[in-house]
This record gives structure tokens, C-alpha cells and sequence, in this order.
């Protein structure tokens, strides 16, 4: 199968049908932002839930994260496939099974599944946030939620670009579930274009434009990572530490 | 309940095996290969950089494209038994993210132990067996075992292959009903199981950092 790998005739033909890929492209385009969105909104509400008082919100918190970070996506995602319309024909008392579309499906699927993760990652940001902050913000007459929004979540997403990075990277590579559902994203249309006409070019092609999305992405995780090694959290005193660091940037 | 017939059951159970068989496999074949790929990474200097940039090249390909691709891939260009196909999917992927898993545990070695090793007449590869692999993976553990979780919830990808592990069983018996109560069990029973192994292991690796923190 390898031997095809530097025919021009070939090459040329994958060339010839590119708009597919690209088609296959903007959809994966689009469940990434969509989905990526999704997990980070969906992500900090469950990561603020698992570090305040309130046990049934714990409780939510932690029985999501366990559940979506042990079970495969793939599974999840064929289960809305699935279920889906006829949950939500017998829901919605429709006459027949309510269809959803690649995108909705791949935006739930991938949103969902990675929101588990973020809420880790969202947690773990906040714990690193000093007791203190809470306390001082609470003593000046912020409520609790004011204090999150104004105060903790500001200095959390700072900790957590690293991570959160990363799983945006993870999230892209995990848009390719949907080919398993005839989903219509980059991966389907590449392995559609190489079942039909039996060039491995067609993966290939697949593999670069992956690539262009996640290698960006990769490298910006390791300059943030670079960067917060560069600057240990805890010696940042604002207006101190701060000011030569600007100029430095400048 | 009529669909969780003995067949039935049987079949889907044969179908987790498949899973547990080509996981395991994977994972002994990428934890082997990811070492030597992290060990070539981190040591490899001097005239033999180019070996170490190749290294970094192979990460960075497999970090950032998906891996149903490279199932796929293989699934296309290598022919052989279903098993044999999947490890092999499964091993060149995960080698990378082992490889750099296994790097991160390098850098968490002082320097001073190699020294010391040298100055105790220990040739290279005496080091690294004797010394710095094992005080390595005792500190990757958990991140070794999360790996593990995630080589067995990625398995059930290869249902895109038509590999007869748990998911395609399960989608098989879930094909002979046509109502949602035996779609909506058989999935509560892909989803227990699932859950219980994965769940198991994260508790095991919690259980192992409670005590290492203890210590």
C-alpha cells in the first residue's frame, strides 16, 4: 500500500478533491470553538462547585467528573447518537425521533466530555489561589459569588493557561469522534476520500491539517508552561514584581 | 430484560476481553518503547542530537494529530490479525505520550545522582538501569496509571475498525433491539463496566498518592 506514496498522478488527484478536506475542516473548525467553549463555561461552574461549602453541589460536581473522566467518549458520544432522538421524542412528546445534527452532536460530545476535565484543572487553579484573597474580598462587603467573578476566577485563569491549553489541544484531536458517526469533520471526509479511491494520500493530507491546528497550540503550551516556570507564582508581589516583568515584555 | 441473554452477555464480555488483551499489550509495548524514546530525548548530545530532534519530531506528530487517524492508518497500510493491528495502533501513539511522561520523571532526578553514579565507575547504561529508572518511575506512577485509563477508554476507538472489542460487541447486541429500554440497558451496562475499570484504577493511583504524600 506504501508503494503509491510518490505517484504524481496520485498526489494530483488528492489535490483535485481537497474542497472535501477542507469542507471536513470547517466543521472540525467549528465543534472545536463551539465545544471548547462549552467546556470552559460548563467547566468553571463545576470547578467552583467542587471548592465551596455546599455539599450537594461537591456531590454534582464530583459525580460528573468521575463519570465523564471513566467512561470513553466515543461510548458517550454513540450514545447520544443513539438515544438522543428517541430521548427527546419521548421528552418533547414528538411524532417521530428528533434528529440532531453532526455539529450539535460533536459540540455536546467533545464539550461534555473535556468540561470533566476542565472542571479539574479549574479546581486545582483555585485551590492554589491563598485562603486569604476570599477572606479580604469577603471582609470588604463582596459576596461569595462577587468574590469568585471579581477576585479568585481573574487569578486562577492566570495558574491554568498551561493545562487549559492543553486540553484545548486534547479537545481538537478528540473532534475526530464524530467520523466514527458519519459525522461529516475532517477525519470522516479523509477516510471517505481514501476508501473511496484507495490512496493513502488522503490521511496524510488529514494528518498535516491536524497538525496545523494542534502544533500552534502545543507550542503555546510550552511557552506558557516556560513562562510560569520563569515567574514562580508565589514570589509575585503586585507592584513589585510586576513592574520589571512589563518592561521586560515591552 | 430479554436482551441479556447468555449469547448475548457472553458475546459483550468476549468484547471487554478483546479490550483488556490489546490495552494491556499496548500499554507494556509503549511504557518499553516510550522509555527508550525518552531516554534518546533526554541524553542523546553532542554528535548524537540528530537522534534526540528525531525523537522530538515523533512527539510532537503523534501529540498533535488524533489518534483515530493513526487506527485508521495502520488499519489501511498493515494487514494482519485484528489484535496485532490494534496493539500496533495503539503502541505508536501512546509510546509518545509515554516517552514524554517518562521525560517529565528524568527531570525530576537531581543531577547529583548521575554524578555520583560516575564517580562510583558506573557506565551509562548501568546508571540509568540501576539508578535513575527505578527512582524515575516510582514518581510517574500516577500519570503512567492515568495513562493507562485513557489507552482504555481510546480502545474503544477501534470499533472504527471493526476490532471486536467492547464497543463494536456491544453495538452488535444492541442492533437486535429496536426500542430505547434495550438500547438505554445495554448502554447502562457499557457504562458500568467501563466505569468500574477505570474508576478501580483511579482509586488505586489515589490510594498510592495518599500514601506517598503520607510518607
Amino acid at each position: 500500500m506504501l508503494d503509491g506514496l510518490l505517484d504524481p498522478m496520485r498526489w494530483s488527484m488528492t489535490f483535485a478533491e481537497m474542497d472535501t478536506l477542507w469542507e471536513g475542516f470547517g466543521l472540525t473548525l467549528q465543534v472545536v470553538v463551539a465545544g471548547l467553549a462549552l467546556s470552559i463555561v460548563l467547566g468553571t461552574i463545576l470547578g467552583v462547585f467542587s471548592t465551596t461549602r455546599n455539599v450537594v453541589l461537591r456531590g454534582i460536581s464530583r459525580v460528573y467528573v468521575e463519570f465523564y473522566q471513566n467512561t470513553p467518549l466515543p461510548v458517550q458520544v454513540f450514545f447520544m447518537y443513539m438515544a438522543g432522538p428517541k430521548l427527546l421524542q419521548a421528552l418533547l412528546g414528538t411524532a417521530d425521533p428528533v434528529r440532531t445534527s453532526a455539529f450539535a452532536l460533536g459540540t455536546l460530545g467533545v464539550g461534555l466530555y473535556h468540561a470533566a476535565y476542565i472542571s479539574e484543572v479549574i479546581r486545582t487553579g483555585i485551590e492554589a489561589v491563598p485562603k486569604g484573597q476570599m477572606e479580604a474580598a469577603l471582609s470588604q462587603g463582596f459576596t461569595r459569588v462577587q468574590a469568585y467573578i471579581y477576585i479568585i476566577l481573574p487569578q486562577t485563569f492566570k495558574i491554568i493557561l498551561p493545562p487549559l491549553c492543553n486540553q484545548a489541544l486534547n479537545l481538537v484531536k478528540n473532534t475526530s469522534v464524530l467520523a466514527m458517526i458519519a459525522g461529516g469533520d475532517l477525519m470522516y471526509n479523509a477516510d471517505n476520500f481514501v476508501s473511496t479511491y484507495g490512496y493513502l494520500q488522503g490521511y496524510i493530507m488529514a494528518c498535516v491539517l491536524y497538525f496545523i491546528i494542534c502544533f500552534p497550540l502545543a507550542l503555546l503550551v510550552q511557552w506558557l508552561e516556560k513562562r510560569s516556570k520563569l515567574r514562580p507564582r508565589a514570589k509575585d508581589i503586585p507592584g513589585i514584581t510586576d513592574a520589571p516583568e512589563l518592561a521586560k515584555e515591552a | 430484560m430479554d436482551i441479556f441473554t447468555p449469547d448475548n452477555v457472553g458475546f459483550m464480555l468476549g468484547g471487554f476481553g478483546k479490550t483488556l488483551i490489546v490495552s494491556f499489550f499496548a500499554i507494556i509495548f509503549s511504557i518499553l518503547i516510550g522509555t527508550v524514546l525518552a531516554m534518546v530525548k533526554q541524553y542523546c548530545k553532542g554528535k548524537l542530537k540528530i537522534f534526540s530532534l528525531l525523537v522530538s519530531a515523533y512527539i510532537e506528530l503523534f501529540r498533535c494529530t488524533p489518534n483515530l487517524l493513526w487506527i485508521l492508518f495502520i488499519y489501511f497500510t498493515v494487514k494482519g490479525n485484528d489484535v496485532v493491528i490494534s496493539v500496533l495502533a495503539f503502541t505508536i501513539f501512546t509510546s509518545a505520550v509515554m516517552a514524554e511522561i517518562i521525560r517529565g520523571g528524568f527531570n525530576s532526578i537531581p543531577k547529583s545522582q548521575f554524578e555520583a553514579a560516575q564517580s562510583q565507575g558506573f557506565g551509562f547504561f548501568q546508571t540509568m538501569w540501576l539508578i535513575i529508572l527505578p527512582q524515575t518511575f516510582k514518581t510517574i506512577i500516577p500519570a503512567l496509571f492515568s495513562q493507562c485509563t485513557t489507552v482504555i477508554k481510546d480502545s474503544s476507538y477501534l470499533a472504527g475498525i471493526n476490532v471486536a472489542e467492547f464497543m463494536y460487541t456491544s453495538r452488535v447486541v444492541m442492533a437486535k433491539t429496536t426500542g430505547l429500554e434495550g438500547v438505554l440497558l445495554v448502554y447502562g451496562f457499557v457504562f458500568l463496566l467501563y466505569f468500574a475499570l477505570n474508576f478501580g484504577i483511579s482509586l488505586l493511583v489515589r490510594t498510592y498518592q495518599r500514601r506517598i504524600a503520607a510518607a
